[in-house]
């Protein structure tokens, strides 16, 4: 498996022939340069892939590779290493990384045509694609974060992309810092980690902890801090939605397929380790992610832009996949069985599910923007007939993410439900109902575009257009994979065919056949039927009568939906107004007149005194005079009385 | 090569350099004169890299290679001693890289080209002898000839407030050797005033004995603030923003960039490892601090207005985890400290470098007046952003590996004052990010406001060449940071194995433990 190494490396030779010298190269070349060695680096994966999965599994588990892995940093007893890790999760998230970015590679030959600093958007893909793949490759935990901060900086620096807009440059420094604050967390749970394991390795049979003792959940509660900051859960999540200022084939790749679930993949990651000694501490995944996808999937349904939506969608589904790694199934605490940990194969599942039909969902609304020049949906409407593939392409990953059968999503999200039931059946109801809104605001998403008012005026000046075939490319492939993938596994999940998804990837590495619970599949397929109803009902006209009644009956709901219930203003309170306002400002005051005040004090004191003495030296001889003779006074005085 | 010659050449090339330089009759002699010079140290410093590592894989384990002594003042047993190990290998090697960028960043410096250059060259003379020596006072002795030359490069060719700037740094730095010349003395004395030699009194050979605790204890403050006040220990720091805005681009550098590690070699070498017991005693109050200086200087830097006083508040910030490593005192953390002060030295030196180069085409550098420069300066602008994410501690470039290996290192004391410093500390990466990039999207993105500036050009050749040896140097460490690291290791270990002994018998008086 040497050739793996060529996987990172490819991207990142790309990264500097493009950043150094993309000046001089032309546009089609520049995108050439990137998109063919990103092709190479999706071959290198499929190989990789298929020789990993079809090699014999050892005790009836694949083995785990170490093609890899050289000291990097010594660091005292423990050291830094880079390397390159193969188990099934790392694979299965090469499959995943190398095709959304081809995809998206290829889009944006389309999308970016003659934009300016084309060939820095494919250098910094490139850096993202190196970053991406080199942490879900990360032999340790240490070379995970290096390559976690890469990746966070090439979204910084994508998110910026147009800078001389000013909401794309507050946007990226905000997605940039709120990650960086929650990564702190995740580096003081390393170097937590790192002390009581003696080690950075994923090796866990090794890790030296006692039984009971409380710093490894310590440090695995704050390394999931770390997590939510780049999966978005709440209350770090309020930088994905502005990141959406970047251009719309990087939301799809960073804040919608890949970036964004690495906090999914630490969790899945680090799994033996929560299981084993922190079974307790797993509540808290399974509480954050509720509550999260409870909360996006609630904003979802007031947002106007469509990007907002789908950002929001993609916390919610994020969510969606933390929760079902929260979900072990009690009793089954401190053994990892593919039963028992069913939650950890559902999530890897629909990680794998939604990274496709999102970043279909994601550059199908790049083509409409690119369409109509806009973001908001009252630009849009009656799209449909304009736009046949897009339109087509959408609903289907709309159907996908709604939950209905034959289609991915339904197979991924049915198993982390029933993950949850497992778990209890509050958690279980409670994620059935969120399933449901997310079917109701994708189909609003998706009517209020194709379908509903067509905005006549606007159109009239120009008339919107299917978009050229390098941007339509990507979205059928994506869209097959979606269907394949859904129809494949609907019918193996009913039919319990072996070689489905579980049979890839499950918390201990033997085959699982998924199987699906027929009362959970029919509950949840009917929800999300009934769901989409009741948005094809309000939404789907020419007038929306009841969607205007409920504005009106709820003026207050929807404002403080639309408005994410306050949580930007919260930020900008605690940065502005506490830490600069009162934190920094302060300190910068202290420093220049207190500390500062005190060392002028004391030249000032030194000059003053000079000053004075200096009227000593007054060159009068009367003076001296006077002077001598009091001294002479009082040597003779202290001589004779002392 | 003898070990004499090899290390004094240091001192030496400087001393032709002078010379040269008092003979140059024209600009172009002049600038020839500084190119070949400085290209000759960092060609010799990379040699004495290799010769360094050469030594060690031949077997060689003396804690100083290329040892040799010339008597000079019998009478007070001082000598010129020189040595090197692992640390002062790569201070020397980053030295050189400084100087030598420097010189390319200062070519088109007016008026008084020459004298500046003299001056300039005097400084890392100073510099250059500072880290080859290992008798005390001789490293006192160049250490004051590194000092005096700033007095005059800023007044002279400083801008803005440049006389009450250079009056400030040179009082204040003065003031710190005030204290550090009793500390040494005192050192010199409480061994038995037998021997200067740093190595002797450490080990207590060569007619050197055991300093006493309680004289270690007036002594060590001493020593360390002496130094500190260099490596801007909070509260003794207040010379650094306004030195470093009046200061000339290549002064700046070599001060952010190389005089200010001094303080941290310096605290090490001296006051740390020849008072082990009172570092061991004393130590919990600077690591107050110089934990202090850590946050407190990354907030301060976050509503600064002035590029340079930024810059000069992260380095506050940076040069405080450098004392904060030490103080640590884990092998781990020591290395970290090196790194930093490697790491840092390049980066700040990059940063002050591009500063001078935005002042001298916009001549503002407030940031409130500077936007869009990324359409109008792409070069400058684009290295700007690495220099801004080096400080930031991006993977890849310096930072980061000196940072983690700091945390790490800090992390590996068990008891509860230390970790939850370090964890304070860890704060700052947050912080830092906060002002890099509000300063970052202030003035190189957005549209340009000021119509004057949308004539300036980019970066002319010399500038170019400066930026680009700096970064290189930068990601090298970044990216490759084994051997360095490994190098390092070799110099920190006998140090920080004999403060460590001194813990065995001293109990510490600190009262949050």
């Amino acid at each position: 498996m040497e050739y793996t190494l060529f996987i990172l490396l490819l991207p990142f030779l790309s990264f500097l022939l493009l950043g150094v010298w993309g000046k001089w190269l032309s546009h089609k070349v520049a995108g050439l340069i990137g998109t063919l060695s990103l092709a190479a680096v999706t071959v290198l994966s499929y190989m990789t892939a298929w020789t990993y999965f079809t090699a014999d599994r050892v005790g009836g588990i694949y083995e785990t590779l170490v093609p890899y892995n050289f000291e990097w940093l010594p660091m005292g007893s423990l050291h830094f290493d880079m390397g390159i890790m193969l188990d099934p999760i790392s694979v299965m998230m090469l499959i995943v990384i190398s095709t959304v970015s081809l995809m998206v590679h290829i889009y944006s030959f389309g999308y970016m045509h003659g934009e300016r600093g084309f060939q820095r958007y494919y250098a910094f893909l490139s850096l993202f694609t190196m970053s991406m793949l080199g942490l879900v490759v990360a032999t340790n935990i240490f070379q995970m974060y290096l390559f976690w901060e890469l990746v966070g900086v090439s979204s910084y620096l994508l998110i910026g992309f147009y800078f001389t807009t000013p909401a794309a440059i507050a946007a990226s420094k905000k997605a940039f810092i709120v990650t960086r604050f929650a990564d702190m967390f995740f580096l003081v749970g390393i170097l937590i980690y790192g002390y009581y394991c003696k080690s950075f390795g994923f090796d866990f049979d090794a890790a030296g902890f006692a039984e009971g003792s409380f710093m490894l959940p310590t440090a695995l509660v704050l390394m999931f801090i770390g997590g939510a900051g780049k999966s978005a859960m709440f209350p770090l999540h309020i930088w994905l939605p502005d990141a959406m200022e970047g251009p719309t084939p990087v939301s799809a790749l960073i804040h919608a397929a890949t970036m964004v679930v690495a906090g999914v993949y630490q969790i899945a990651r680090l799994f033996p380790l929560w299981i084993q000694y922190a079974p307790e501490s797993l509540s808290i995944v399974v509480w954050v992610g509720a509550f999260t996808a409870f909360y996006a999937a609630a904003v979802a349904c007031a947002q106007s832009d469509i990007k907002r939506v789908l950002a929001f969608s993609t916390i919610s589904q994020i969510a969606f996949m933390m929760v079902a790694l929260g979900v072990c199934m009690p009793g089954h605490e401190a053994v990892i069985d593919a039963h028992g940990s069913l939650g950890y194969m559902a999530s890897m599942f629909h990680l794998f599910t939604h990274a496709m039909f999102k970043a279909c969902l994601f550059l199908g609304a790049g083509c409409i923007i690119h369409a109509v020049h806009s973001n908001e949906m009252s630009a849009m409407g009656g799209l449909r007939k304009y736009m046949p593939i897009t339109h087509i392409t959408f609903l289907i990953s709309c159907l996908a993410i709604a939950g209905i059968p034959f289609f991915s999503g339904f197979s991924s999200k049915d198993e982390i439900i029933t993950a949850c039931f497992n778990y209890s059946p509050v958690v279980g109801w409670w994620m059935t109902g969120v399933a449901a809104m997310t079917a109701f605001y994708m189909f609003r998403l998706y009517f209020g575009i194709f379908w509903g008012t067509e905005n006549k005026e606007l159109h009239a000046h120009h008339t919107p257009h299917e978009a050229p075939l390098t941007m339509t490319l990507p979205l059928i492939v994506l869209t097959v994979i979606t269907v394949g993938v859904g129809v494949y596994t609907t019918l193996g999940g009913f039919l319990e065919w072996g070689g489905s998804f579980g049979s890839f990837v499950t918390a201990n590495g033997e085959d699982y056949t998924i199987h699906f619970e027929k009362q959970v599949a029919i509950t949840s397929t009917v929800m999300a039927i009934l769901a989409i109803a009741l948005a094809t009902y309000i939404y789907k006209g020419e007038k929306q009568p009841v969607a205007d009644r409920m504005y009106a009956a709820f003026p207050r709901l929807h404002r403080w939906a639309y408005k994410r219930f306050y949580m930007d203003e919260v930020y900008q309170f605690i940065t502005h107004r506490i830490i600069f306002a009162r934190v920094s400002k302060p300190i910068a005051w202290f420093d220049r007149h207190i500390v500062d005040g005190f060392f002028d004090f004391l030249a000032w004191g030194t000059h003053s005194l000079s000053y004075q003495i200096r009227n000593l030296q007054s060159g009068s001889v009367q003076q001296y005079a006077l002077v001598f003779f009091l001294g002479i006074l009082l040597v003779v005085f202290s001589v004779l009385f002392f | 090569m003898s070990n004499l010659l090899l290390l004094s050449i240091f001192v030496l090339i400087p001393l032709v350099m002078l010379l040269g330089l008092w003979a140059a009759r024209t600009l172009n002699q002049v600038r020839g004169v500084m190119v070949a010079g400085s290209t000759a140290l960092l060609i010799h410093a990379v040699y004495l890299t290799f010769a360094f590592l050469a030594a060690r894989e031949g077997g060689n384990t003396d804690v100083m290679l290329f040892h040799d002594c010339v008597e000079w003042f019998p009478a007070l047993h001082i000598n010129y001693e020189v040595g090197v190990d692992g640390i002062s290998v790569v201070m020397l090697l980053l030295s050189a890289v400084i100087v030598f960028t420097g010189t390319f960043a200062s070519w088109k410096l007016q008026p008084l080209t020459k004298e500046y250059f003299l001056w300039f060259t005097l400084l890392s003379m100073g510099v250059f002898g500072f880290f080859i020596t290992i008798d005390m006072f001789a490293m006192f002795m160049f250490y004051e000839i590194a000092l005096i030359p700033m007095y005059l490069l800023i007044g002279v060719w400083g801008s803005g407030r440049k006389e009450y700037s250079a009056m400030k740094l040179t009082l204040m730095l003065m003031g710190g050797s005030a204290f550090l010349m009793m500390g040494i003395f005192g050192i010199f004395f409480g061994a038995g005033g037998n021997t200067m030699n740093i190595l002797h009194i450490a080990n207590h050979t060569g007619g050197a004995t055991a300093i006493p605790l309680a004289q270690q204890c007036i002594w060590f403050p001493m020593a360390f603030v002496g130094f500190g006040v260099l490596g801007a220990l909070f509260p003794f720091h207040t010379w650094s923003p306004d030195g470093h805005a009046s200061a000339p681009t290549a002064v700046s550098m070599l001060h952010a960039g190389v005089l200010m590690k001094l303080g941290g070699y310096g605290c090490f070498r001296i006051a740390m490892y020849l008072l082990p017991d009172a570092a061991q005693e004393l130590g919990w109050i600077f690591l107050i601090l110089t934990g202090i200086s850590v946050v407190y200087g990354a907030f301060s830097a976050c509503v600064q207005t002035d590029l340079k006083y930024i810059n000069a508040y992260s380095s506050v910030s940076h040069c405080g985890l450098v004392l904060f490593a030490i103080l640590m005192l884990t092998k781990t953390s020591c290395t970290g400290a090196v790194l930093q002060m490697l790491s840092h030295g390049l980066m700040t030196a990059l940063f002050f470098a591009l500063i001078g180069m935005i002042y001298g085409r916009t001549h503002t550098r407030d940031i409130r007046e500077l936007s869009g420069l990324m359409r109008i300066m792409p070069f400058l602008a684009v290295c700007y952003v690495i220099a801004g994410l080096a400080n930031l501690g991006l993977p890849g470039l310096s930072g980061f590996v000196a940072e983690m290996t700091i945390f790490v290192g800090s992390f590996e004391n068990t008891d509860t004052f230390h970790r939850v410093l370090t964890i304070a500390a860890c704060t700052s990466i947050v912080i830092t990010a906060v002002y890099i990039l509000r300063l970052v999207g202030k003035i190189l993105y957005g549209t340009c406001t000021n119509k004057h500036h949308l004539e300036l050009t980019d970066a002319t050749w010399d500038e170019r060449f400066a930026v680009i040896c700096l970064i290189l140097a930068v990601a090298g460490l970044g990216m490759a940071p084994l051997w360095v690291s490994n190098v390092i290791t070799d110099g920190v270990a006998p140090i920080v194995d004999h403060i460590q002994a001194a813990a065995h018998h001293v109990s510490t008086c600190n009262p949050f433990m």
